[in-house]
């Protein structure tokens, strides 16, 4: 008896219950959420929900040092295999991104949305004590590899995660503001260029969003659907396992990437405000932590994992609401799939793990 | 950048984080706005998307009215069969599907001909049937193959029958599938709706002209549908409205007896009962059978009908005019008594011929037939007599006095396409032609118009309503087939055309005096060889008319072919004091109608006041003649 209650501090000591807590509250929405868009998947998606908590409570384990010598290897291994991708990868969907090594299929990038950002920190806590502009613009470089070998994969939504990503660890690291403005400035300005250099398919996904009626059965479908079904929930909602755009499958890709639009239908305005603040809290607990992390590279390390949920969170549910493109990011940890439960889990037990690392710190 | 103090960092470090915590609201703040927008302002627009998403109106067809004879004996009804159908849409190769399912189901060249003009003339991607009536056998053997055959299915389906075949088609017509006109017509009566699961149309006959009383009223299932168009479940259901029946005033015992004796003849007959305008029989011989244009009818048996020189599709009872010959004759020495013009008893010397200018035209009867009065010009068929009277007359006065009795112009029967006929004047010719000299009316062409000949040209409904009307001592109704519409549900019936059109004013003793030459006719003149020992009064008038000019030379019937013989015709009405029958009769190219005609009347006759049903067709009589010698 002694010695199970030994077993079980050991076991949650390094959680933090707050995250923890929105976590299981995420987890559950997003069970719901699957098994009434696809019941037959409910099961999988609770598999893949033990080995994230099981991968979340590995990685609250590892403490933040550890984890700072571990980032360049594993960018150097992630860079190598995003070029075998682009050698020899595999063509699934008109892009090439998986490798495959034998016993099983690998997707590179997801890793580089952890190894980025990680990366990135490592190197600002390396030279923290004379931080130079040139340092920046290192940092930058290190940034573009991995973003510019997953764009022409193509994979336009990862590797605008994983440009965030990174982006977001320069940014805590003190970039000038009047770089940033310059940047924007500069980004608005070569907008019509870089329009030239998009895929004919992303080209239209920027144009369907502009206008999707124009093409209702095309590429105009998956968003004119997902608007049909957000708002026909109205306030209340249809009701759990009621949604008719999720039940009777005019919604497409309901239990993936446009899973929200189920939960919008089923649970209305209502569940949407819901799920927007626990989103909030998330974000905000992750920030908390950033502030008050004990090293450079937690602080960055913690800043840049609470945006990156930001990041999903947004660009998800304004892709399915209709406000922006449609590109390939999953809702966090409500879409169906296992990559990036497990990539957003790396996340979330690395928080837990700065934060503890903080209160050894204190202690 | 130099070395900083590190709570220096730390600070400019948490006010990135405080803007971050703010760019994050902001965003959050941008979704939520649109999720307002959405669910709240949009509600009910995305609503009713949603709702038209999900949701289908599928028509239920409604069955089609019965048609029935005055009897209650059904003529046109439905029935249900088993259909194998194909989806043009989901069936990339018709040919080599149609093999494949040739060898489970007994599958005709004719049905595959049938198939192609249906797929041709096929408005949408609807489901179309390669065979009908299929047996319990061959619906077994499809449902154990049907794995192998996408988009083939069997279907259980109403079908139109004419339960008696080659019978009454002209007057009850046929149903076809729906064409780019009936589309046409449908929108003119406001019906799409109505007919959006409709797959036929009546095309002719009463059929075509009472179709939006037998089609009824759809009824609609709303279904719930999935996004693969798949019916998950019915939402509701409004039932539909069957057609209404359509009770005819055809006898159809004595249309039976009435086309049997015509025999292998072309020819027309109608049967009028003078009381109430409603017609006893319709008949136009050749028949055709209309149960071959239901599903569409193949190419080779619509070759046959179309092509054959005898024109079984042809309703020639109300859409062809034939020149009315000696059975004009009751009607102009009416006119002529009526217009002060002759008097009874009063009488003309025939010498068998009557100049006008330079010109003489012949009786039939060489050197005539002596004295004539109205009584024996009608009994013996003298034309000495007509042409007078018709010169006396003017061919004013006779155009205006035959117009009343509804010659040459529509009776306004409920069939659509009814011919106007000519009813020859000064003013329709000006109309007619369009060379000056073509246009003027010469007196001589008044001489023939009085024994019927000339322009006169009628149909056999006009020659009997003509006939009815004078049977009922003026008074005339518009002739139709249906008596009452029969409302299905309530079972209240809606009478056709009860009262009468109007009543001509015409002297008791003068129709008396007219009547009396027609009995006569019957007892001692052309149609006393045809009634000979009839067991009731029949009044009748024989009549034949040239259907092809000799330019003058004499005519030998045996010498001419068939096709170039005069027409015979025959009107009469029964019985002669208190008639409830009246009708008119053609024999194309039957010779005189003392002949053809007239037997033909008989056995309709000794049919409706006897219950004779004959045992053969209506014999010809050599014998008889047109004119009495």
């Amino acid at each position: 008896m002694n010695f199970l209650r030994h077993w079980l501090r050991r076991l949650v000591a390094p959680i933090d219950p707050v995250l923890m807590l929105l976590t299981g509250i995420l987890f559950t929405y997003a069970f719901l959420a699957i098994y009434s868009a696809s019941p037959e998947r409910a099961g999988n998606q609770l598999m893949n929900t033990l080995v994230a908590l099981l991968v979340m409570r590995v990685m609250a384990q590892i403490p933040p040092q550890r984890l700072m010598h571990m980032a360049l290897p594993i960018f150097v291994g992630g860079v190598i295999l995003l070029i075998c991708v682009a050698l020899f990868g595999d063509i699934s969907k008109g892009a090439r991104r998986w490798l495959n090594v034998g016993f099983m299929r690998i997707q590179p990038s997801e890793l580089m949305k952890i190894s980025v950002p990680l990366t990135l920190a490592w190197y600002f806590q390396k030279y923290e004590a004379h931080l130079r502009l040139r340092d920046f613009g290192i940092a930058a470089v290190l940034l573009m590899i991995p973003t510019f070998l997953i764009a022409r994969q193509p994979d336009l939504g990862t590797a605008i995660l994983v440009f965030a990503a990174g982006f977001y660890v320069i940014f805590f690291a003190g970039l000038p503001w009047k770089i940033i403005i310059g940047m924007i400035v500069s980004a608005l300005a070569a907008a019509p260029v870089a329009w030239t250099l998009l895929h004919d398919y992303q080209q239209h996904r920027i144009l369907t969003l502009i206008d999707p009626e124009k093409d209702p059965l095309g590429k105009g479908f998956h968003i004119i659907q997902s608007t049909i079904a957000i708002g026909s929930g109205g306030f209340f909602g249809k009701g759990w396992g009621q949604g008719t755009q999720t039940q009777l499958e005019f919604l497409p890709e309901r239990h993936t990437d446009f899973i929200f639009a189920v939960l919008s239908e089923e649970l209305g305005l209502l569940g949407n405000l819901f799920l927007l603040t626990i989103y909030a809290l998330l974000i905000g607990r992750g920030l908390m932590i950033a502030a008050n992390a004990a090293t450079l590279f937690s602080r960055l390390m913690a800043g840049a994992i609470s945006m990156i949920f930001f990041t999903y969170a947004f660009v998800n549910m304004g892709m399915v609401s209709g406000i922006l493109p449609v590109v390939g990011v999953p809702l966090p940890f409500m879409s169906y799939g296992g990559t990036a439960l497990v990539t957003l889990s790396v996340g979330i037990g690395i928080l837990m793990s700065i934060h503890r690392s903080r209160m050894l710190l204190q202690q | 950048m130099e070395f900083k103090h590190p709570q220096e960092e730390l600070d400019r470090f948490r006010r990135r984080l405080a803007f971050a915590s703010g760019f994050v609201l902001v965003f959050f703040g941008i979704l939520l706005m649109r999720f307002v927008w959405l669910q709240m302002v949009q509600h009910r627009y995305y609503e009713t998307r949603a709702e038209e998403n999900r949701i289908a109106l599928v028509p239920i067809t409604p069955n089609r009215g019965l048609i029935v004879d005055r009897n209650g004996v059904v003529l046109a009804r439905n029935y249900s069969a088993y259909t194998l159908e194909i989806t043009p849409s989901k069936v990339p190769d018709f040919d080599a599907t149609i093999d494949a399912l040739s060898a489970i189901i007994d599958i005709q060249p004719r049905d595959r001909k049938r198939f192609r003009k249906l797929l041709d003339e096929s408005k949408n991607f609807e489901s179309l049937p390669i065979r009908t009536r299929l047996s319990d056998e061959e619906v077994a053997r499809f449902i154990a193959h049907r794995y192998r055959f996408p988009g083939v299915d069997i279907k259980a389906r109403l079908f139109r029958q004419y339960p008696e075949g080659e019978f009454a088609s002209h007057l009850l017509g046929y149903i076809g599938r729906i064409n780019a006109g009936d589309v046409g017509r449908i929108e003119e009566a406001d019906q799409e709706l109505n007919y959006r699961g409709t797959d036929h149309f009546g095309k002719t006959g009463l059929e075509q002209s009472y179709e939006f009383d037998l089609h009824g009223v759809s009824g609609f299932e709303q279904v719930e549908v999935d996004a693969g168009g798949r019916a998950v479940r019915t939402l509701a259901r409004t039932a539909p409205i069957p057609g209404n029946n359509l009770t005819l005033t055809i006898d159809a015992k004595l249309q039976r007896v009435a086309e049997r004796a015509f025999g292998d003849r072309r020819g027309a007959l109608v049967a009028i009962e003078p009381s109430s305008g409603g017609i006893l029989a319709l008949v136009s011989m050749p028949n055709y059978d209309p149960n071959l244009f239901v599903d569409g009818i193949d190419t080779q048996s619509w070759r046959e009908l179309n092509e054959s020189p005898d024109k079984p599709l042809l309703n020639r009872a109300i859409y062809s005019a034939y020149p009315p010959g000696s059975t004009f004759k009751p009607f102009m020495g009416l006119a002529g008594l009526e217009l002060g013009k002759r008097r009874a008893e009063q009488a003309i010397a025939d010498p068998g011929f009557f100049s006008f200018g330079n010109h003489t035209f012949m009786d039939d009867k060489k050197g005539g037939h002596g004295m004539v009065d109205v009584y024996k010009s009608i009994v013996q068929s003298c034309n000495t007599y007509y042409y007078m009277l018709a010169n006396d007359l003017g061919i004013d006065n006779i155009a205006s006095f035959m117009g009343r009795f509804g010659l040459g112009s529509r009776t306004g029967i409920d069939i659509e396409g009814e011919a106007k006929g000519v009813l020859p004047s000064p003013q329709w010719k000006k109309e007619r032609f369009k060379k000056p000299e073509q246009q003027k009316w010469y007196a001589g062409e008044t001489i023939s118009i009085g024994i019927g000949q000339g322009y006169n040209a009628y149909t056999m409904l006009q020659l009997a309503n003509a006939t009815a009307t004078l049977a009922n001592n003026g008074t005339m109704f518009k002739p139709h087939l249906v008596r009452h519409v029969v409302d299905t549900r309530s079972g209240e019936k809606r009478p056709v055309e009860p009262q009468p059109l109007r009543t001509i004013p015409l002297k008791p003793e003068n129709l008396e005096v007219i009547k009396k030459a027609m009995v006569g006719v019957n007892i001692e003149g052309t149609g006393a060889r045809a009634f000979a020992k009839a067991e009731y009064v029949a009044a009748g008038k024989t009549g034949t008319a040239q259907a092809f000019s000799l330019k003058g030379a004499q005519y030998r019937a045996h010498a001419l072919k068939e096709e170039l013989r005069d027409h015979a015709l025959f009107i009469a009405f029964a019985p002669a004091d208190n008639p409830t029958i009246a009708l008119a009769v053609l024999v194309e190219n039957g010779g005189f109608g003392a002949q053809a005609a007239a037997p033909i009347a008989r056995q309709v006759f000794d049919y409706y006041l006897l219950g004779k049903v004959p045992a053969t067709p209506a014999p010809r009589d050599e014998a008889a003649k047109e004119v009495d010698e």
